[in-house]
């Protein structure tokens, strides 16, 4: 109950309860973070399922999202003009960090996505998927919208500069997320459905080029998910393995720490990005609808408050940061299922592992800032 | 477009909620979409994953049935099962298999020349699995490594079922043996049947009742991970798994009296040739020697390629199974059947005397054919023409009948076709007739019979060609003045209840249009044979009577100006000695073949030991017939 009744006089004047106000004075959004907390809690019971009955997972998860947490309620107190003031900064930081660790990568062995700080290990990339949407955010604020063309080529060479950095890295996952973290923003300014149209054309083209650029590996992604059976015991294991997975749940599912598929290292990654198929497995549809369920209130929630937001700056972040969200769960969920390609994009909240649980969180945590500093209008 | 765009923040908010529906609306046809793709999975296609799922977590693990016992007709274990140990490795527990190996081989368990075969056989292993390096180790070799096995981590010794023959080679032409599934023996078992078999019977009963032996093997449900270990747990369940016990064979009870098999086996040691005995009242097969034999427990425990090669070179053949696939010419044993003939197509008068003196000529001929050792019999009817083995006598015989009527006549006796006995392997022999001779035969000269062959045939001399088993079939089939049993091994099963079930002799079409009073004369001569005939000697002092018949089979033709001298010629050019026999005469309870290769004259070398199996089968500890049972 954000609000209750008082009858005061001939006026019913409504006021803020004092859980409400506690929220209201720490500027977090009660269903929000409760429907962020039931992920968060549901997903380590699935992992302690999925890592073998392992503690120190446990332990590692959970100081993740501590921290996470703590970030959030941290980056909800910012003033949202100060951090659109800095957006600026932070991009040029975040591309410089990830020129630094292509550097780095050059120089040492191959594959490099994150910088060693001793205490911790930094992905920049991850820096990046707040950083990108920020910046096109910020970037149209000041501009009416729909944006015009000029501004759309600005707004493409925004995205397109870390993405390909990340891209390089290689990883495939984390570009696409950065790159729909900044298109949602685009979209969400009221890009014209024809350029959408054309967009995706040119898309359409650009992949059958890419296809030229792609690591061998890649490819065989791709054409793995076309058709697992090519290659049942090489990269079509994946995908063969989780479908087995969800298909066996059935229903109701094997029951909490008894899917074989998972249980028995069936399925690879169990822990990680195909912690979805474990859910399949031993909670069954139903325990895939409950997540969903879940996933699906905390992203209509988090557009509710994006569209409570008035400035364009808000709104535009707030409302991509949203959707990422959902963006998240529906290309897990597409490749474990084999709708969609294997790109190695974590299940959010409930795969183990990598800062993203701590970016996640720092969204919701700039979201809630966003939502908090609106005016607010009329009594 | 304007020049200049002003922001309208009324209209922007209105731009970004419509988006902001869109885009939620979006959202719910994705999930939709997922909620279909679950749907899909989980609840339309859900028992074809679970069926997946279940291939993937189980693994079915074979329990071998036990092979089914092989006993005598009393009960005595012919073949039987034994626990052997073996030596066997686990590739990931052992650091260096090399090593381990050249270790193995200093304290002799392994063979130097084997090391390259195991470390094949451990390559093609699952890390995890245990391998077998050495088979049917002794209790020797087992406590040599026994006091060593700390310095072999990853080895271990194993029991298995092996099979075992606890009489070494006897009857090992009729057993047969069990060896290791070939790629031959895969074409025509079921694979599955045998998961968890190694040893599939080869030859004999082992092989021709290899399905009733077998049994059916169990299985065990074992749940493996993803890297094929078997583990116990699945998470935090151990789930529940079948177990399907396996069904043992049958044990078979066979005809064979080991006793009667050991006398056999004694009587001829030392040569080479073949004893078949047989009941002819039912066609149990009593005794089936083929010597020299080998020792069958050689191929369970996996033959090497020298002991083989040592079996298969040998000059005296002891793989050959004479009783079943060795062809002789019958000799003089055939003369029985002949005179039958004669007398069946009132061709011969059997109380006429003819004139024995030492050769017969085919008129306008001059070839010579010989009496034996050129004797002379004199005047000789029937009777005596068949106890002393004339051979003018059947010679004058044969070309009366002709050969179209011989070769009619002696068909029903089994000749130029199997027996029908219960094992594979049989040979047909031959019995030649005309038609076979234009059939076989490519040259216009050679398709024609010559008279001069029916006269050979009269004596079992020429294209005539038995097994042993044939002839002991022929012994009972005058024994029983007609009737025909087919020979059989196995007499009787056991099932895994333990439930003895009968097996029923089988009749065939017997000898017709022979009469009473021809069969008795021809016995009678056959009597004559053991009594006052050319095995005299052996019939002497019988407690029975009985009827024999003597036979020597020429390997070694003589020229027409020559004598034949047995200790001038080479041993393994002298004839080969037959005798046929079968007792009590009146009421047969025996009848027998016996050959011995290269053993000269049938009533010298044969006949005696025809006499030893006779006895030993017809009396009892003192010397006295047995009453018939």
């Amino acid at each position: 109950m954000m609000y209750e009744e008082v009858i005061s006089g001939s006026r019913t004047r409504r006021t803020l309860t004092g859980a409400a106000r506690v929220l209201f004075a720490l500027k977090i959004d009660g269903p929000l973070v409760i429907g962020l907390a039931l992920i968060a809690a549901y997903g380590l019971i699935v992992l302690y399922s999925a890592s073998g009955q392992s503690m120190p997972t446990i332990y590692r998860t959970g100081a993740r999202l501590a921290i996470g947490t703590v970030a959030m309620l941290l980056l909800a107190q910012i003033n949202p003009n100060f951090l659109r003031r800095s957006t600026p900064w932070l991009y040029a930081a975040g591309c410089l960090l990830l020129l630094v660790v292509a550097a780095i990568g050059h120089i040492g062995m191959g594959a490099q996505r994150w910088l060693d700080l001793k205490i911790f290990r930094f992905q920049p990339s991850e820096l990046m998927k707040l950083a990108v949407p920020m910046m096109c955010a910020w970037y149209l604020h000041e501009r009416p919208l729909p944006p015009s063309w000029p501004s759309l080529a600005a707004l493409a060479g925004i995205i397109l500069l870390p993405v390909g950095l990340t891209a390089v890295q290689p990883d495939l996952g984390t570009a696409a997320l950065i790159a729909a973290g900044g298109a949602l923003v685009i979209i969400l300014a009221g890009l014209r459905l024809r350029v959408i149209a054309g967009t995706l054309v040119l898309g359409a083209v650009g992949a059958w080029a890419g296809w030229g650029f792609m690591h061998d590996y890649q490819r065989k992604r791709v054409l793995t998910f076309l058709d697992p059976q090519t290659d049942p015991l090489g990269a079509g294991y994946h995908i063969i393995q989780s479908q087995i997975a969800i298909g066996s749940g059935g229903v109701f599912g094997k029951g909490w720490m008894n899917g074989s598929q998972a249980q028995l290292e069936f399925l690879p990654e169990r822990s990680t990005d195909f912690i979805f198929a474990v859910i399949g497995e031993e909670f069954g549809l139903l325990g895939l609808l409950v997540l969903l369920l879940l996933y699906v209130f905390v992203v209509s929630r988090a557009i509710f408050l994006a569209t409570q937001t008035q400035e364009t700056f808000a709104r535009l972040l707030a409302g991509s940061i949203a959707l990422t969200f959902f963006v998240y769960v529906f290309i897990n969920a597409g490749m474990v299922t084999g709708l969609l390609p294997v790109v190695g994009v974590p299940l959010p909240l409930v795969s183990y592992g990598g800062s993203s649980v701590v970016t996640l969180l720092a969204g919701f945590g700039i979201l809630m800032a966003l939502y908090s500093r609106r005016k607010l209008i009329g009594s | 477009m304007p020049a200049v765009r002003i922001k309208d923040h009324w209209r922007e908010q209105r731009m970004f909620d419509q988006r902001a529906l869109v885009t939620a609306v979006l959202m719910a046809l994705a999930t939709v979409g997922l909620i279909v793709r679950l749907y899909s999975l989980q609840v339309s296609n859900h028992d074809k994953y679970a069926e997946l799922s279940q291939g993937n977590r189980v693994r079915n693990e074979p329990i071998p049935a036990a092979r089914g016992l092989i006993v005598d007709r009393h009960g005595e274990v012919i073949a039987g099962n034994q626990p052997a140990y073996q030596l066997e490795l686990v590739p990931e527990e052992v650091a260096d298999v090399p090593r381990t190996l050249a270790s193995l081989v200093e304290i002799g368990l392994i063979r130097a020349e084997d090391v390259d075969d195991i470390e094949r056989t451990i390559e093609s292993s699952r890390r995890f699995d245990s391998v077998p390096i050495r088979l049917r180790m002794s209790d020797e070799d087992v406590a040599r490594f026994a006091v060593r096995r700390f310095e072999f981590p990853g080895l271990d010794i194993k029991t298995r079922q092996t099979r075992f023959y606890p009489n070494g080679g006897l009857a090992v032409h009729a057993l047969g043996y069990v060896g290791a599934i070939s790629e031959q023996d895969l074409k025509h078992i079921d694979r599955a049947t045998y998961a968890g078999t190694s040893l599939i019977g080869k030859l004999g009963v082992e092989s021709a009742y290899e399905h009733e032996l077998h049994g059916n093997n169990g299985f065990r449900e074992v749940l493996v991970n993803a890297q094929g270990r078997s583990v116990e747990r699945q998470g935090a369940f151990v789930p529940d798994l079948r177990v399907k016990p396996p069904n043992p064979g049958d044990d078979l009870v066979l005809a064979i009296d080991l006793k009667i098999q050991r006398v056999a086996e004694a009587a001829l040691a030392g040569h080479r040739g073949a004893v078949v005995a047989l009941n002819p009242n039912n066609g149990d097969i009593l005794a089936l020697v083929s010597l020299p034999g080998f020792d069958p427990t050689l191929f369970g425990r996996g033959i090497t390629a020298h002991e083989y090669g040592a079996l298969q070179g040998d000059i005296d053949k002891p793989l050959l199974n004479r009783a079943l696939r060795g062809t002789y010419p019958p000799g003089s044993t055939i003369k029985p059947a002949m005179a039958l003939a004669g007398l069946t197509y009132h061709l011969v008068d059997p109380q006429a005397h003819k004139l024995c003196a030492g050769s017969f000529h085919l008129p306008g001929s001059s070839h010579m054919f010989r009496e034996y050792h050129n004797e002379k019999h004199g005047y000789v009817d029937l009777d005596d023409a068949i106890a002393r083995s004339c051979d003018v006598y059947f010679y004058g015989l044969a070309d009366t009948l002709g050969i179209d009527r011989i070769a009619t006549f002696l068909a029903p006796f089994g000749f130029g076709r199997l027996t029908g006995i219960d094992i594979s392997g049989e040979r047909t022999g031959l019995l030649p007739s005309r038609e076979w001779k234009a059939r076989t035969f490519t040259k216009p000269g050679e398709q024609v019979w010559f008279p001069g062959e029916t006269v050979n045939f009269g004596i079992g001399q020429g294209y005539l060609n038995v097994t042993p088993l044939q002839l002991a079939h022929y012994a009972g089939i005058i024994a029983m003045r007609g009737k025909v049993w087919k020979p059989r091994l196995v007499a009787a099963y056991r099932d895994s209840q333990g439930k003895l079930h009968e097996v029923a002799p089988q009749q065939d079409n017997e000898v017709a249009g022979v009469s009473a009073e021809d069969w008795a004369r021809v016995v009678h001569g056959m009597v004559g044979v053991t009594q006052h005939g050319t095995a005299a000697a052996i019939g002497a002092h019988a407690p029975y009577t009985f009827a024999g018949k003597t036979g020597t089979a020429q390997v070694f033709t003589v020229a027409q100006n020559e004598r034949y001298n047995a200790s001038a010629i080479n041993e393994r050019l002298r004839d080969h000695s037959w005798f046929i026999a079968f007792a009590p005469a009146d009421e047969p309870r025996i009848a027998i073949a016996v050959l011995q290769e290269n053993g000269g004259a049938g009533a010298s070398a044969a006949a005696p030991i025809a006499r030893k199996v006779l006895d030993a089968y017809l009396l009892d500890d003192d010397g006295k017939v047995k009453p018939p049972p």
